[in-house]
């Protein structure tokens, strides 16, 4: 943990783990008993009036496109082969929801046959039925670019990582340009779009330019690399407040997604293996290679961690990650790390009020009146906190908790407050 | 299913900077230190006792207010010492029991527990303690009477008095140098300039309290004692005189910098700052009492909110 410099006029910088020159393989888990894969879509056997049409038991095979209901355009691609052992529902952060599928793995592997039978011909309808659930995530908004309000223009490859003491995505950029560059083509050819940028690290420019893509430097200190700071420092437009990035017309997609793209159909299989940072209990960040769907158990088993009562297990980085409550969670096409804190070590929030110390207020990267905003937020008064204390320009970096001498979660009131306005707003526009 | 591990689970980000509320207290408790030691040296037991009584009895008022409002108790945050003692700072060494307690209740109380506590109080709680003391027992708070047992080789006049009861000639004999090395009559922990400045150093450097408002309030204050030195150097005294005596050291760091009642804006806190020290000296110069830093900091305290409207544009904002 990064703490409070002796000198605390000096504002803390916490500066983005850059990969080594020559960095090691990742480590690989090898396949796991069991692999849970998360659909996008509520599991409700019930209540829909239709029945799934996967079932317990039902045999998997690697690469199989699975889908909850034939209509469903939600699906994942299976990590193993196997028989199905379990479907149930699992409700996420901000109450999401997900279709859990397990697997038990056998022991051969086959291969399903239906994408490598379309690998000839790259079009969209291909990459839109099969490849979103690859590792790195591609997301829908580049596959269907007229369903954002506005066209998609631009599309910028993260190769940076988002958050602290995470290299995966330098080390693609470092170690897989060649599927990089197949996959900027591809992305060119099935969108459409010329206008793709990568943003890179300084020292990783020259492996960024290998891809084809037009190389922009981001500033190696935290929060740079979070979407809205991009647009603004590299592309030179601010994303006005309560707008999305897509709203102007640009997407943005990691560089593990493009490279999966281009290993697909370079390699004529489904890329299952995803890549990600362990981080350990000491702060140390390992590389680790596993498939996606391996519940955390297996990876902390092959590491000799012993997670223990009251640690905290983290997807994610130390900023913007997500918590989760069980070692059965899985990895997912977007999992760039897993991190884990014994609970010796764990900075827990208060519920002491703010003092308006004024910590928050030069580290915002948004200029946000946090100390004001916090106010409002804690009794609950969103609306007015995003009508005069600009609720909506807020990045979620974190920096805000991070520094905050009463240690107030102000980051969950933030994204609390968003996610009621947005229920609240979607609840007024179905009643009219 | 009843075996599973329960682990932590919350909000990110799951990193804190270490920093908290009872070590911002003590970090500017302990950077009072050397005022408040140099005080008890030239004063004695008396000092102590009131020191000793101001903590013990904000801290006291603070926990009883706690039990009656029901609300968990909050000493431990280290606020209410630091009350304490900087109430203390600023009471002569001859203060009576009954003032103190008093003075710690207007201000825990009164300053900051009925506006909800810690973070609430649109005042800082010591100078509204002590502009009620100041009010109501004008004579316990006037240096010249009680400390007229004291006889040091020094003059023990206060300064500020002399100078607006005899005007610039009675201070003539009064070096600046000396009266920075706490060689003046005064407040407890309130004459010992170099003593407040290394404090206020260290509180800047450890980022506890902000520079832009120690330092825009001496520059209020040095820079409207200068015009009116210029103005009428017969009448009015120099700007060195203006911020060696009285609270100005003490309110600049230790006072005006209070963290619920200034602002955090950066032109903002220039402006109030400047404010403060501006009205000082109009207070001083031409008001009714002999030191301002108390009044001055309560009305720049009253424009606090309205000045830290002055704010950055937020990221992507329309308007």
């Amino acid at each position: 943990m990064i703490k409070r410099s002796f000198i605390g006029l000096i504002k803390p910088r916490m500066r983005y783990q850059a990969i080594e020159l020559t960095p090691p393989e990742p480590r690989k888990i090898p396949a796991p008993k069991q692999v849970t894969l998360l659909l996008n879509e509520p599991y409700d056997p019930f209540g829909q009036g239709k029945s799934p049409q996967l079932k317990k038991g039902d045999p998997i095979k690697t690469g199989q496109k699975l889908a909850l209901y034939e209509d469903s355009d939600a699906y994942v691609v299976s990590s193993a082969t196997g028989t199905i052992s379990a479907l149930s529902a699992l409700i996420g952060d901000f109450g999401r929801s997900y279709t859990a599928i397990s697997i038990d793995v056998a022991e051969n592997e086959e291969i399903d046959e239906q994408f490598p039978a379309l690998v000839k011909d790259t079009s969209l309808e291909t990459v839109k039925h099969f490849l979103t659930f690859i590792p790195g995530n591609l997301p829908d908004v580049i596959l269907s670019p007229n369903g954002s309000s506005t066209p998609i223009e631009t599309i910028v490859i993260c190769g940076v990582d988002r958050d602290l003491l995470i290299t995966a995505n330098q080390h693609t950029v470092v170690k897989e340009s060649s599927s990089v560059k197949r996959g900027v083509e591809i992305l060119k050819q099935i969108t459409g779009i010329d206008n793709i940028i990568i943003a890179s690290p300084e020292h990783l420019m020259q492996d960024a330019g290998l891809s084809g893509a037009e190389v922009r430097v981001v500033n190696p200190v935290y929060p740079a690399s979070l979407p809205k700071l991009i647009m603004r420092d590299l592309l030179g437009r601010v994303v006005p407040a309560g707008k999305t990035c897509e709203d102007l017309g640009v997407a943005f997609i990691s560089v593990q997604a493009v490279a999966s793209l281009g290993k697909a159909f370079n390699e004529g299989r489904i890329p299952v293996y995803k890549h990600f940072n362990l981080i350990n209990k000491d702060g140390t960040s390992v590389l680790v290679s596993a498939i996606i769907g391996t519940p955390v158990r297996d990876i902390f088993a092959a590491f000799n961690i012993d997670a223990g009562e009251k640690d905290r297990i983290i997807f994610g980085g130390p900023m913007t990650g997500e918590s989760i409550y069980s070692e059965d969670h899985p990895i997912q096409p977007d999992t760039d790390a897993v991190m884990i804190q014994d609970q010796k070590s764990l900075a827990l929030v208060s519920d002491y009020p703010c003092i308006n110390c004024s910590e928050c207020i030069p580290i915002c990267p948004a200029k946000i009146q946090v100390n004001m905003l916090v106010r409002f937020l804690e009794v609950g008064k969103y609306q007015e906190a995003a009508d005069e204390y600009d609720l909506y320009s807020c990045i979620e970096c974190g920096l805000c908790s991070f520094v905050c001498v009463s240690r107030i979660p102000i980051l969950q009131y933030i994204k609390l407050a968003k996610y009621e306005l947005g229920r609240i707003s979607r609840a007024e526009e179905t009643n009219v | 299913m009843f075996e599973q591990k329960k682990f932590t689970v919350s909000h990110a980000p799951f990193w804190h900077v270490g920093s908290s509320v009872s070590t911002r207290s003590y970090n500017i408790i302990f950077a009072a230190l050397p005022a408040v030691l140099f005080g008890v040296f030239t004063y004695g037991i008396p000092a102590v006792g009131v020191i000793a009584l101001s903590v013990s009895s904000a801290i006291t008022w603070e926990i009883a207010f706690n039990k009656v409002a029901k609300r968990p108790p909050c000493i431990g945050d280290g606020n209410a010492a630091m009350i304490g003692l900087l109430l203390a700072m600023l009471l002569p060494a001859t203060a009576p029991w009954w003032l103190v307690i008093t003075g710690t209740f207007v201000a825990v109380i009164i300053g900051k527990q009925i506006y909800g506590g810690i973070g609430a109080n649109p005042f800082n709680p010591v100078l509204v303690s002590l502009a009620i003391l100041t009010l109501s027992w004008k004579n316990f708070l006037d240096f010249n009477e009680v400390l007229v047992n004291y006889d040091f080789s020094y003059p023990m006049a206060y300064p500020l008095a002399s100078l607006k009861h005899f005007g610039v000639f009675a201070i003539s004999n009064l070096k600046p140098a000396a009266l920075l090395m706490g060689q003046q009559s005064g407040g407890i922990g309130a004459i010992f300039g170099l003593g407040l400045i290394l404090g206020g150093i260290y509180l800047i450097i450890r980022g506890y309290i902000r520079w832009e408002i120690s330092i825009s309030f001496l520059a209020g204050v040095w820079i409207t004692a200068l015009l009116f030195n210029m103005a009428d150097p017969a009448h009015y005294a120099g700007p060195v005189f203006h911020l060696v005596t009285g609270y100005t050291l003490i309110g600049a760091f230790f006072l005006a910098t209070e963290d619920s009642s200034s602002p955090v804006n950066f032109i903002p806190m220039l402006i109030y700052g400047a404010s403060a020290g501006v009205l000082t000296v109009l207070i001083r110069n031409i008001g009714a009492f002999a030191d301002g830093v108390v009044f001055a900091i309560l009305i720049a305290n009253l424009i606090n909110p309205l000045v830290d409207k002055i704010r950055p544009k937020a990221l992507g904002k329309v308007i």
